[in-house]
């Protein structure tokens, strides 16, 4: 039986508006979001929810698969974005009971930048951590539009070039007090003012006032040092579909490393200030950092990789040895 | 919560972590520690730590005066231990090919103008210039750089020397 046929009325009474696209619908009410789909419903936490959503939106639906939780999720191809329930999912593959639709990017961002408005309560950011940010549970209160339209920074050579990402000027966070604040000392002799160039690369990521939002800081032709701030649990599992590398530059995480497809778990991964690990591209990964962290996320930007990886082409392992 | 003490790691104190194996091999992950490999890395050997097709980044040992470089495409480097200077020169004549990827080891210091230099310390990230030369000097304890470049002629990999190979 198809519950989606039945128009949803979840929330309405509190406030939120339902959304919906193609075949999709859904509602939020005090604690939870529910997705309605030809065939059956879902349910999240809202604060969960929000948060994986927030990403979603952020990261343009990222490289690869964002997987809310272990049923709900989308898939990027790069202009347009698959929405699925069970894809990833062993249980709802085995029994045939996962949907899958396809929408162009702009139209499925536009709904899930509404939805991600309308839901998000004042007080309530969906990109911080949980010790930063108010609850989102109750009815609709106001809004947080300043917290949810932060957009990922890329920069195009490198942060504090002429003409490029510009430093930032937010205060160190709480969790990084103590990272040194130095200036490097730059001697550039005239003309070479755009050439020579130095900063404080651990200031800059440690003023960061979201968590798990890689900004693209330098670049090597499609070599990308995306930098971020991590703390409590990445809201997503994110499902590579390409090899992808992390360097934990401080502190601690913890990758939990499952199959992308099943979802059965492969590895844990500890990763410790200094560490270099790949994410092979056949895998899923979510990371634990009991302490606010910086990690560099190193991402092949080449956008014939997924055909490549997807295709055989290239093995998921970066390294034969 | 309380503000927690960041840790960083260094040469003379680094603690690695680990690959708990489930169901796969630890040699899919090419786990490594960039202080444990400029540890027993010769100076300014520039040893793979990560590989994504033909880009890489490199751990290096910084100790001591380095030969001159050069790369016909931007190159960064991070520092993770130490303090390192950074001379940069604009050759008269282009140091590498146009096209030519990697890291090319000069013979010596190239004719041209100097560019000025940089001193950086843990935490610093320097650019390296698409089309100039350029040495580390350090002068004081050994340092650690990652190099963010694209594989080449003096790319070194070892990968079964500093990768976890046992669950």
């Amino acid at each position: 039986m198809s519950t989606a046929a039945t128009p949803m009325t979840t929330g309405k009474t509190l406030g939120y508006k339902t959304h919906a696209i193609g075949s999709f619908q859904f509602g939020r009410d005090e604690y939870f979001a529910h997705i309605h789909y030809p065939g059956g419903r879902h349910i999240m936490q809202v604060d969960a929810f929000l948060r994986a959503l927030m990403r979603d939106v952020a990261w343009g639906f990222f490289y690869g698969t964002v997987n809310f939780d272990t049923v709900f999720g989308t898939v990027n191809h790069y202009g347009t974005v698959e929405m699925f329930i069970g894809l990833f999912n062993e249980g709802y593959r085995a029994n045939n009971r996962h949907f899958v639709e396809t929408f162009e990017a702009k139209d499925l961002k536009a709904v899930f930048e509404g939805m991600l408005e309308d839901w998000t309560n004042e007080g309530f950011d969906p990109f911080a951590a949980p010790d930063e940010t108010g609850t989102v549970y109750g009815a609709k209160k106001g809004n947080n539009s300043k917290a949810i339209k932060r957009q990922r920074l890329i920069a195009n050579r490198m942060v504090g070039l002429p003409g490029d990402l510009t430093f930032r000027t937010e205060p160190l966070n709480r969790q990084f007090q103590d990272v040194p604040t130095d200036k490097p000392e730059v001697h550039a002799e005239k003309g070479f003012e755009n050439e020579v160039h130095a900063f404080n690369f651990f200031d800059y990521v440690c003023r960061s006032d979201v968590t798990w939002n890689p900004s693209v800081v330098s670049c090597v032709k499609d070599s990308q040092f995306c930098a971020t701030t991590e703390e409590h649990v990445l809201p997503i599992t994110h499902g590579n579909d390409r090899v992808e590398w992390f360097i934990q530059a401080t502190d601690e995480i913890i990758w939990d490393v499952d199959d992308r497809a099943t979802g059965r778990p492969r590895a844990k991964v500890t990763m410790k200030a200094g560490d270099v690990a790949a994410m092979p591209a056949d895998i899923r990964h979510r990371g634990y950092s009991p302490k606010r962290s910086l990690l560099i996320v190193w991402e092949n930007n080449d956008a014939s990789l997924p055909q490549q990886y997807a295709s055989g082409k290239l093995t998921p392992y970066p390294v034969a040895f | 919560m309380s503000m927690q003490k960041t840790t960083f790691g260094s040469l003379e104190n680094f603690e690695k972590g680990s690959v708990q194996v489930i169901d796969d091999n630890p040699k899919h992950y090419a786990f490594s520690n960039v202080f444990e490999v400029a540890s027993k890395s010769k100076p300014y050997e520039k040893v793979a730590v990560g590989k994504n097709l033909k880009y890489v980044i490199e751990a290096v040992r910084a100790e001591g005066t380095s030969p001159w470089f050069a790369a016909a495409h931007d190159e960064a480097t991070l520092v993770m231990d130490g303090e390192i200077e950074i001379h940069f020169v604009k050759p008269d004549q282009p140091p590498v090919p146009e096209g030519k990827e990697g890291t090319v080891r000069l013979s010596a210091e190239p004719k041209g103008k100097s560019m000025g230099w940089v001193k950086v310390r843990r935490g610093h990230m320097a650019l390296l210039p698409k089309g100039s030369a350029y040495q580390f000097r350090n002068t004081g304890k050994p340092g650690v750089l990652m190099v963010q470049t694209i594989q080449g002629e003096n790319t070194v990999e070892k990968w079964s020397e500093i990768c976890q190979i046992k669950p």
